[in-house]
């Protein structure tokens, strides 16, 4: 692969519109992802995401727009003739074939792999990928949902493909497997170099995975950042509330920052700039003070671990939701008296609904 | 009514359950056990009903083939019919209008219920077609002998029609109407249908998402069917397609109505055989004939319920 | 529902097409035949004008709604609180209750009828010659189908839970069953009555081999006299029974999106 081919981009979205009827999926949806990337696209149900996915993958017509794939456009290539791979949500490995017959099914059409050795190799070879070499001659209903999704995994990539699709195949697990399988899709897609677009509604999940993670609403990217630059600088207050836990505060913004508990806080561009409004605070970005004349009472401490939870009730009777080492915290009981020390982290302030 | 009685019997124990268990376990055992059994008493009238009306009759049929008019045990009868030509054509002819027709019906039935399964799915068309099937697949019998009558019968639609334009061609002299292909025609009449309402679950059960793998692992539309579609819904088919089988060969009304002089079927043989009580032995040949159509329809039956279990299993 | 390629709907067409000749023209050679006016043509409405003076004709249309009726109430009495009584209680007795349930495919009615021929004999001993006592066997030739409407409801509604609900709550086990359990499987029920009720009217092989006079057998007898009235009559009922079908909504309730 020449250098050349290494600064294009592996794959882009340029300006997709797709509409059922009234409602717009994709609402003029560009987005762009370099090779070996893995862009995680995050967002509510009926935000879009799944709708560009499957328009990349050419299971979606669209209304308008364009798909370029490794400087090929392949807007209007079938979705047989795409390089891609596909991981559903569920159900979609082949009932009536063993998890190597699964795997081997998209091999038989291509050319290197026309002969049955070599066939079964490369399957096991991908069946060892996954962890399940010892499950090769199962039926999908003899395996569990975890496994059935590494299956699916590597039945994708046993086509090696261009572009590795991955729609919400977490959603169907329960939470434990989850997070396993999740890290090792990253652990796999970082060893194979494969250009990956993951969906999920699962913030945590998107935020876990990917080089970037694009937030979606209404059919549009609301905004496209590394995990830590989404978390710590949401472009909007949609972005802020989806993303990690807030906690809205009313304040007072005065010269780009926000007035309140007694103390002040920067603002993030894209926020209310004077005036009334309300901060979005992140529940770390608070330090509790023992404070015994302060009316905030400590309502509940919930131990999680290496961190506490901790809901104070504010003179106004709002619930504030504070987040902090637990050896930090352990001095606090509930009904104790505490006050408040920001530090210096810029939060989004977001203007009063009506 | 009786069942009410039966069930607040059934109640009445269970609260004596209660105070029962907190007194002397040794004392209590045997009427605890035996008050246990006492909801078992709530399916006594439907099994009383069954056994009457449905049990006992098949009972009657399969012993009573073996018994001759002195009530002694005989193998007369049976032999007869596995024997004799009249009855083994019987048996040839109705096997040879089930197999055609539970194929003809399993195919375009099969084709049926794929286009159906492509449509809306409250749609006015499913509904419609779906109402249909139920008529003409439960329903029809002897009105559907009636309809092929006006279509290809004498004075029937097709026949004048062909008569008139093509002269003394096939379909203008309509005796075959009344013969084993009349049947053959007039039973995938109701064959089709029947496939459609049962087959369509199978077909609607094929997930998108097999299809959308396939097309994505670079699958055309016949590897799809060839490899995974087909082969999915391959024991279901040919269920379903055994269900076709016996309800033919089981059909009466239809033929009963068609073909009201000779007997080329097995049911109209038992038609027969019950109409000349007269005759000596009528009713026992009858059940003799009976007993025959009970063992095919069982084995028919047995295979049907063992493909279901193998596509029961995928479905985990 | 996923968009249909240009290709599927042409082969959806083609077979649709085809299909739908072969099953509606039967049905229109009926309209055709029952409307002739006669050796010179024209057509008029007389044979089905004639329907309500046919001899033996509503008496036996009588007959068989009766006899669809008790066969409803043979459901809704006796096969409905059977099945949730086991449903719920008995879940022994499931496979049995299922196996019973589909015999009736097993065993065609040509074959009952040789067996049932001395039961009736000694049932016309207490219910006369009435052909109403046909419902016992009716009730019995609907279960296959009233069975898997049933069962359908019963599956997917979570039963023992909710019985287990109104249980624990402190509901009796009638207030359960009629007051918790039925609402929430009334599709199925209707399903099932609304089958049994064709199957009940389109009846023919018992009721003509013990000699009874239903609807059915009556066709058949005037179908020897007068062609044009049976099937006017024939299609009539087949007209009946297709908006009764199509009237109550049989098939699996809107599911929400999870």
């Amino acid at each position: 692969m020449s250098s050349n081919e290494s600064s294009l981009p592996a794959v882009q979205l340029n300006s997709l519109r797709r509409a059922f009827g009234p409602v717009v999926a994709l609402n003029d949806f560009s987005l762009e992802i370099a090779q070996g990337e893995l862009v995680a696209l995050l967002g509510p149900s009926g935000c879009g995401k799944t709708t560009a996915l499957r328009a990349l993958a050419g299971l979606q017509d669209l209304d308008a727009g364009q798909i370029v794939v490794q400087g090929k456009d392949i807007t209007s290539l079938r979705a047989s003739k795409r390089d891609m791979g596909m991981v559903f949500q569920s159900y979609s490995l082949f009932p009536h074939m063993t998890a190597q017959e699964n795997v081997e099914y998209g091999l038989r059409l291509r050319k290197e792999s026309r002969q049955k050795v070599g066939r079964a190799k490369r399957a096991i070879e991908m069946l060892e990928l996954v962890g399940l070499d010892t499950q090769a001659k199962r039926f999908p209903h003899q395996l569990s949902g975890g496994q059935q999704q590494r299956v699916a995994l590597a039945r994708a990539l046993a086509i090696a493909p261009d572009v590795l699709l991955l729609d919400e195949p977490l959603s169907a697990l329960d939470a434990k497997v989850r997070s396993q399988l999740r890290d090792e899709i990253r652990r796999i897609q970082l060893e194979l170099g494969t250009t990956t677009l993951f969906v999920t509604h699962d913030q945590e999940e998107a935020l876990g995975v990917a080089d970037r993670v694009g937030v979606m609403s209404e059919g549009s990217l609301a905004q496209i950042a590394s995990p830590a630059e989404l978390y710590e600088r949401p472009n909007s207050a949609l972005v802020a509330e989806f993303v990690g836990l807030t906690t809205p505060l009313p304040c007072e913004v005065i010269d780009r920052r926000a007035h309140l508990l007694g103390s002040s806080v920067p603002v993030l561009p894209g926020s209310v700039t004077t005036g009334p409004a309300l901060a979005l605070l992140r529940p770390e970005s608070i330090d509790l003070v023992p404070d015994k004349q302060s009316d905030s009472i400590v309502l509940t401490v919930s131990f999680l671990g290496s961190v506490c939870r901790v809901i104070v009730q504010l003179p106004n009777k709002t619930l504030l939701t504070v987040q902090a080492p637990s050896d930090q915290i352990s001095t606090f009981s509930p009904g104790s008296g505490v006050g408040f020390s920001f530090r210096e982290q810029p939060v989004f302030a977001k203007g009063i609904p009506a | 009514m009786q069942i009410g009685q039966q069930q607040s019997a059934a109640k009445k124990p269970l609260t004596q359950i209660h105070t029962l268990e907190t007194g002397p376990s040794t004392r209590g055992a045997g009427l605890r056990r035996a008050l246990r059994g006492l909801p078992y008493l709530g399916v006594v009238p439907f099994l009383a009903l069954v056994g009457v009306f449905f049990l006992w009759p098949t009972y009657i049929v399969i012993t009573q083939a073996f018994v001759d008019d002195q009530g002694a045990f005989t193998m007369e009868y049976v032999t007869t019919v596995a024997t004799s030509e009249v009855n083994l054509n019987a048996f040839r002819n109705s096997i040879q209008v089930s197999v055609i027709t539970a194929l003809l019906g399993g195919i375009f039935g099969g084709l049926l219920s794929w286009a159906v399964a492509n449509s809306r799915r409250h749609g006015m068309f499913r509904r419609a077609t779906m109402a249909a099937s139920g008529v003409f697949a439960q329903f029809g019998g002897v009105m559907l002998a009636f309809a092929f009558l006006a279509t290809f019968g004498f004075n029937g639609l097709v026949t004048l029609f062909f008569s008139e334009n093509f002269g003394d061609s096939f379909l203008s002299n309509p005796t075959w109407l009344y013969g084993i292909w009349g049947l053959c025609v007039v039973y995938t009449f109701f064959q089709i249908p029947l496939m459609l309402i049962v087959f369509l679950p199978a077909v609607e059960g094929l997930r998108g998402e097999w299809r959308e793998a396939n097309d994505s692992l670079g699958g055309s539309t016949l590897r799809y069917w060839r490899h995974v579609g087909g082969p999915v819904l391959l024991p279901s088919f040919m269920g379903a397609i055994l269900l076709l089988f016996a309800n033919a060969f089981s059909s009466y009304a239809t033929a009963a109505a068609l073909i009201s002089q000779g007997s080329p079927i097995v049911p109209l043989q038992i038609r027969g055989a019950i109409g000349s009580e007269v005759a000596l032995g009528g009713a026992a040949f009858g059940k003799a004939l009976a007993l025959g159509m009970v063992i095919v329809v069982s084995v028919v039956m047995l295979g049907y319920v063992f493909l279901q279990r193998r596509v029961s299993r995928w479905e985990q | 529902m996923k968009k249909l390629t240009g290709i599927t709907r042409v082969w959806r067409a083609v077979i649709l097409s085809i299909i739908g000749f072969y099953m509606l023209l039967p049905i229109v050679a009926m309209a055709d035949f029952s409307t002739r006016a006669g050796a010179d043509g024209g057509r008029n409405f007389d044979s089905w004008a004639a329907i309500p003076s046919a001899p033996g004709l509503l008496e036996s249309i009588a007959v068989s709604l009766q006899l669809a009726l008790l066969a409803v109430i043979g459901i809704l009495v006796l096969l409905v609180p059977t099945m949730i009584w086991v449903h719920l209680r008995l879940p022994l007795m499931r496979r049995p209750l299922e196996v019973l349930c589909l015999l009736p495919i097993a065993i065609p009615a040509i074959v009952i009828v040789v067996g049932i021929a001395p039961i009736y004999r000694w049932l016309s001993q207490f219910f006369g010659s009435s052909p109403l006592s046909l419902a016992f066997v009716y009730t019995i030739l609907t279960f296959p189908f009233a069975y898997r409407a049933v069962n359908t409801s019963l599956r997917s509604v979570d039963v023992n839970t909710l019985a287990e609900a109104a249980r624990t709550l402190g509901a009796s086990w009638p207030r359960t069953i009629a007051g918790v359990i039925i609402p929430n499987i009334r599709a199925g029920i209707l399903g099932a009555c609304v089958i049994s009720i064709a199957l009940v009217l389109g009846e023919f092989t018992i009721s003509s081999l013990l000699n009874y006079e239903t609807m059915q057998v009556v066709i058949n007898l005037l179908g020897k006299r007068e062609g044009q009235i049976s099937v006017a009559v024939s299609l009539a009922a087949l007209i009946f029974a297709f908006v009764l079908l199509v009237a109550i909504p049989t098939s699996g309730k809107k599911q929400e999106v999870g």
